[in-house]
């Protein structure tokens, strides 16, 4: 729709390639200099089951999927009705299916969209260890117009260690569905590349979360595999590795959590990672480091919920139990990126954070950052790193519970001589040792109150664009969206500001307050069935008199449009 | 040249008062493990003490190494952070029949295959003592003393050294806390043993179970040659009347510890990210 970028969708059943050909065409898009973006969505079947790659490839920087596909390959028709409502097409879209897998599925046949034809497994029957999967991608290629000689310089990279022959007939397949193209009806095509000299990479959210984590000097991590967590621990296993740190499955969350507190004891920067039902089991013992003040980090890559809900698909729906799920008054800090590049950043700013404050900290990622890939501008190196404030050795009279001015007391690490204490999860004094008067438990509560309500977070709480009597307050992967709606209300002489939220838990009224400066009406944007953000917001903070809420629960994205729509709606 | 006179067993205890029921067992076992630690000789902070919830996990703040006091049942999984995350430091924890079979009992099965360097003494009285008598994994199922179980738990109780045998546990023993000199010595042994030593310590409640005073006639010492076979180890122990002291096992399985070969660097984490 954009004329900087285009849509594409690869569908197919288990086997069927889907999402190696979306891989291989993103990369070959990133050889070419362009920006992209591709999301998963799959079944739960380990093998076999609907998947689909997800693309959006641009001449522009994008964080957001945009309204429709302009381009569905499907490599096959099974199971489309499970996930044709993540595949809105519009009239000007293309659909290609296979003449052998009979007429364009009513759920998608919907939408309206022009169809052709493309006899891509009797075209990869033709070829000796042919797939369909590479006719397709050769195909979708040159419609879109990307260059084959991208695609076929990724291919040689990925295919070249499985032999000449698995690489020649993935060439052969990939140039004979190109050739094949040339017969079909045309659709949007990409722009030029930019030649803007950006450096750019190419990472999920999984990734970056770890990468920012390592850049902030985690060495330890304890984590039980849970979807889609699970890539954040994989790629910091090696890399823990090669830092000199280390990770450790444990048997479960709750294990891990408590791994991860001994480390931190122990003085090493810890985290772990983990999903909604993970942070479920581990809320007992985030306590524990709220009360014995041991700094930890927990990435929640978050997805549909209650219980076992959707662990493939993404949504915002963790936000009430990071917030409110540890018993007692425990001030802890919940912090969430708002892009696949912002898993980096704010994972490095939530572990200095959790660090100097001596205290854990909730990243709250999802699905739909996490397991994507996208092509970006590198991320800027920021200044944060871990940085405890740690007891002098033989400190006169030392009290680990100190009550200061700051609330942060030194923390006194094993080796220290002279210095020996008890980490305690019992209310303690100053000292630490267990009490139950009321003049320590008050005084104990306001030093952890106060440790978190006192910091200057700075600029990092929020992203704050635009400046206008219309604001719409978002938080994490609703951010792209609103930020590629805004541009587009823009261009309807629609002005907007966007507070997009990073520092979620301590709540900060007044910046908040001077944000909010001579803003009329707001618009909040979630990804919950109950809207859980605009409760939390409601709670914490002082809002215009003029509220909207556009909340729906995952597995379907908040897609532009729909926040268009609703600025021209009140303009009007 | 400062040199200093070695530490003895009463530099390793602390002024804070413990809350236990005169007559404790627990008395003993903390005055074995300062004993032990003494003899170990390693400086006081170089040690870390971690335990979960119960009367016995109250241990740490008794001594003065550096030590951790967590939620109920998570004791291993803390101490075997802290310990993976610094093998420099000597790992110690304990707790109660309850913390560490019954809420941890998963921990305790994991703690006992993964091998982790460090010495878990569980403070055995059959009995939860902190929430006022109920039974516990190892009380006998025909124990009505409880409000919770009147009729008893009708259940058969776990047999903490079997258990950790059949879980790979690399060093078992068992001792008594009216013989605290016998346990600080398992102590010692557990500690100085590569990978992950139980010492299982019968300690009367004298509270809730006051038929366990008993215990110092129903004890016998082994015959001092623990097995290093699974098989005959589980031989022993199956024919076991649970109060047999000693070292029972001692196996020679490898402790666990990651690789952390360092050869690596964040700019070439990243460069991998480039396009």
């Amino acid at each position: 729709m954009a004329g900087y970028s285009v849509s594409v969708a690869l569908t197919g059943s288990g086997g069927a390639g889907a999402m190696t050909a979306g891989q291989i065409l993103l990369d070959a898009a990133s050889k070419a200099g362009y920006y992209g973006l591709m999301t998963r969505s799959m079944g739960p079947q380990i093998r076999g089951g609907e998947a689909a790659a997800l693309l959006r490839i641009s001449s522009r920087p994008i964080s957001s999927l945009d309204d429709h596909y302009d381009l569905l390959v499907a490599f096959d028709w099974g199971n489309i009705n499970r996930f044709a409502a993540e595949l809105p097409l519009a009239a000007g879209s293309l659909v290609i299916g296979d003449p052998e897998q009979g007429e364009v599925p009513e759920p998608i046949a919907k939408f309206g969209a022009r169809a052709a034809e493309l006899p891509m497994k009797a075209m990869a029957a033709e070829i000796p260890g042919g797939r369909i999967n590479m006719i397709g991608l050769g195909a979708a290629a040159v419609l879109i117009g990307l260059p084959l000689d991208a695609v076929l310089s990724v291919l040689s990279a990925q295919l070249g260690r499985k032999g000449e022959e698995v690489l020649a007939a993935a060439t052969q397949a990939l140039k004979a569905g190109a050739e094949g193209a040339k017969m079909l009806p045309e659709v949007a095509k990409l722009p030029a590349a930019p030649v803007d000299g950006v450096k750019r990479w190419n990472i999920s959210g999984n990734e970056a979360a770890g990468l920012g984590a390592l850049k902030a000097g985690i060495r330890f991590v304890a984590a039980y595999p849970i979807t889609p967590g699970t890539e954040v621990l994989e790629y910091m296993a090696p890399s823990l590795d090669k830092l000199g740190g280390a990770l450790v499955q444990a048997e479960d969350e709750l294990a891990s959590i408590n791994m991860v507190i001994g480390g931190s004891f122990a003085g090493i920067p810890s985290m772990t990672a983990t999903s909604g039902p993970g942070l479920a089991l581990m809320t007992e013992s985030l306590g524990l480091a709220v009360a014995s003040e041991t700094p930890l980090v927990v990435v929640d890559v978050m997805r549909g919920g209650p219980s076992t809900g959707i662990p493939t698909k993404s949504e915002q729906s963790d936000l009430n139990i990071a917030v409110y799920g540890l018993h007692g008054d425990a001030p802890h800090l919940v912090t969430a990126p708002n892009s696949i590049g912002d898993c980096l950043s704010t994972t490095q700013w939530t572990v200095y954070l959790a660090e100097a404050l001596q205290t854990p900290a909730i990243v709250l990622s999802d699905q739909a950052m996490g397991q994507a890939r996208a092509l970006i501008a590198r991320p800027d190196d920021l200044p944060y790193v871990a940085n405890r404030l740690v007891a002098k050795d033989n400190a006169e009279g030392y009290l680990r519970y100190a009550v200061t001015e700051s609330g942060v007391s030194p923390m006194a690490i094993p080796g220290s001589p002279g210095n020996n204490y008890v980490a305690d999860g019992l209310e303690h004094n100053e000292r630490g040792t267990p009490s139950s008067q009321a003049s320590d438990h008050h005084a104990q509560l306001d030093k952890r109150d106060r440790k978190l309500a006192k910091f200057a977070y700075g600029e990092m709480w929020a992203d704050i664009e635009g400046d206008a009597d219309v604001a719409v307050i978002t938080w994490g992967s609703c951010t792209g969206p609103v930020q590629e709606a805004l541009i587009r209300a823009a261009e309807k002489g629609i002005k907007a500001k966007m507070i997009s939220l990073r520092l979620i838990l301590p709540a900060l009224p007044e910046m908040m307050a001077a944000a909010l400066k001579g803003v009329k009406k707001v618009l909040i944007v979630e990804q919950s069935h109950s809207e859980q953000f605009y409760k939390f917001l409601r709670a914490h903070y002082d809002l215009p008199a003029e509220v909207a809420v556009i909340a729906h629960p995952g597995p379907l994205p908040i897609r532009p449009a729909e926040i268009v729509n609703r600025l021209v709606a009140w303009k009007k | 040249m400062n040199v200093q006179a070695p530490l003895t067993h009463q530099d390793f205890k602390s002024d804070v008062k413990p809350i236990w029921c005169p007559g404790c067992g627990d008395f003993s076992v903390l005055s074995a493990v300062t004993k032990a630690l003494a003899e170990h000789g390693r400086p006081r902070e170089q040690v870390a003490f971690i335990s979960g919830i119960g009367c016995s996990s109250r241990i740490p703040a008794y001594t003065k190494v550096y030590g951790f006091h967590g939620v109920h049942g998570r004791a291993l999984a803390i101490a075997a952070g802290v310990k993976l995350a610094r093998p420099d430091l000597t790992v110690l924890a304990a707790g109660g029949d309850g913390d560490g079979l019954s809420i941890g009992g998963n921990h305790f099965m994991h703690a006992c295959r993964r091998n982790v360097d460090m010495t878990y003494v569980v403070m055995d009285n059959q009995v939860y003592g902190m929430t006022k008598g109920q039974a516990s994994p190892t009380t006998a199922p025909d124990w009505c003393n409880s409000k919770l179980t009147p009729e008893g738990t009708g259940i058969s109780p776990v047999e903490p050294v079997r258990l950790a045998l059949a879980a790979g546990c690399n060093f078992i023993a068992r001792g008594f806390a009216g013989n605290p000199n016998e346990v600080a010595r398992l102590i010692l042994e557990g500690i100085n043993h590569p990978g992950f030593s139980l010492i299982q310590v019968l300690s009367p409640c004298v509270t809730y179970r006051p038929e366990q005073r008993d215990w110092k006639q129903a004890v016998h010492a082994s015959d001092g040659n623990p097995s290093q076979l699974v098989a005959e180890a589980m031989h022993r122990l199956a024919s076991d009347d649970g109060f047999t002291t000693g070292v029972l096992f001692a196996g020679n399985r490898q402790a666990f510890m990651p690789p952390r070969r360092g050869l690596g660097s964040i700019a070439e984490l990243e460069r991998k990210f480039a396009s």
